[in-house]
């Protein structure tokens, strides 16, 4: 069967305008892949200690409370709020919901605010409030 | 496979009849995470400090020990399944796919063993001193 090479394909990613829904979709993967490899590593890390004893404990709060992991700490929430919004923007729009361009373009934008903002909260809190 | 028909071309290159299963398994426990993850945050931002014994009393309680447990597989499983479409996306070579799938299986189950054991090991120990 001869293939007819003037039929449209599937255009290159290139040719399209960049688009909030598209970042929104890339972070949703760079967010939910790290948390898969740096907060599981962490999650399996802070247990461990737990289970093992006040000296492991301890070294593992030194550790988060460095300025290093510190960083990785917010960064993690961070990732967790934005992980968190787009994937449930991801359940609306399985049900067939928002993808009319103006809703579309709000709801992916605002996964944004609502990471940095909830991010920003619980630190605030931790840092603030709890001293 | 066949080279003659279009038919013959697509043989056996189609379905697995597992896709539906793991699209719902990856919402089912989307759902499944977010509310044990709130769970976590919200049962954190209350401890009044993330001391050892702290954090080892709290941690040996039937009523958090258990939702931990549950709150490791659900984002095990999850997480899992993110890896392997990132890593069907991307690793297009059949033996190094077969190879990242196999590296990411061992890597779930063996740290998701080890935070359940570290979870029931306080939990059915009790503060060590």
């Amino acid at each position: 069967m001869a293939q007819n090479r003037a039929r449209p394909i599937s255009p290159h990613l290139s040719i399209w305008k960049w688009g909030a829904h598209m970042t929104t979709s890339i972070v949703h993967r760079i967010t939910g892949d790290g948390m898969a490899v740096v907060g599981a590593m962490v999650l399996v890390w802070w247990l461990t200690a737990a289970a093992t004893g006040q000296e492991s404990y301890d070294y593992f709060l030194a550790c988060a409370a460095s300025p290093f992991g510190r960083f990785v700490l917010v960064g993690l929430t961070w990732a967790f709020f934005q992980h968190l919004a787009s994937g449930l923007r991801h359940l609306v729009l399985d049900t067939g919901a928002g993808y009319e361009l103006v809703t579309n373009r709000f709801w992916a934008r605002l996964t944004f605010v609502f990471g940095v903002v909830a991010t920003a909260a619980v630190w605030g809190y931790l840092l603030f409030v709890k001293g | 496979m066949g080279t003659g028909t279009g038919l013959g071309r697509v043989r056996g290159l189609g379905s697995a009849r597992h896709g539906g299963g793991h699209w719902v398994l990856h919402r089912m426990t989307a759902v499944s995470n977010l509310l044990l993850m709130l769970w976590l945050l919200f049962s954190l931002l209350r401890l009044p400090a993330y001391d050892y014994q702290t954090i080892r009393l709290w941690l040996e309680q039937p009523i958090v020990a258990v939702p931990m447990i549950l709150l490791v597989v659900s984002v095990f499983w999850h997480f899992r399944m993110g890896l392997q479409v990132l890593i069907e996306d991307y690793v297009h070579e059949e033996g190094l796919k077969f190879a990242s799938l196999v590296a990411l299986t061992f890597y779930t189950f063996g740290s998701g063993a080890l935070a359940v054991f570290a979870i029931a090991k306080i939990a059915l120990t009790g503060t060590a001193h």
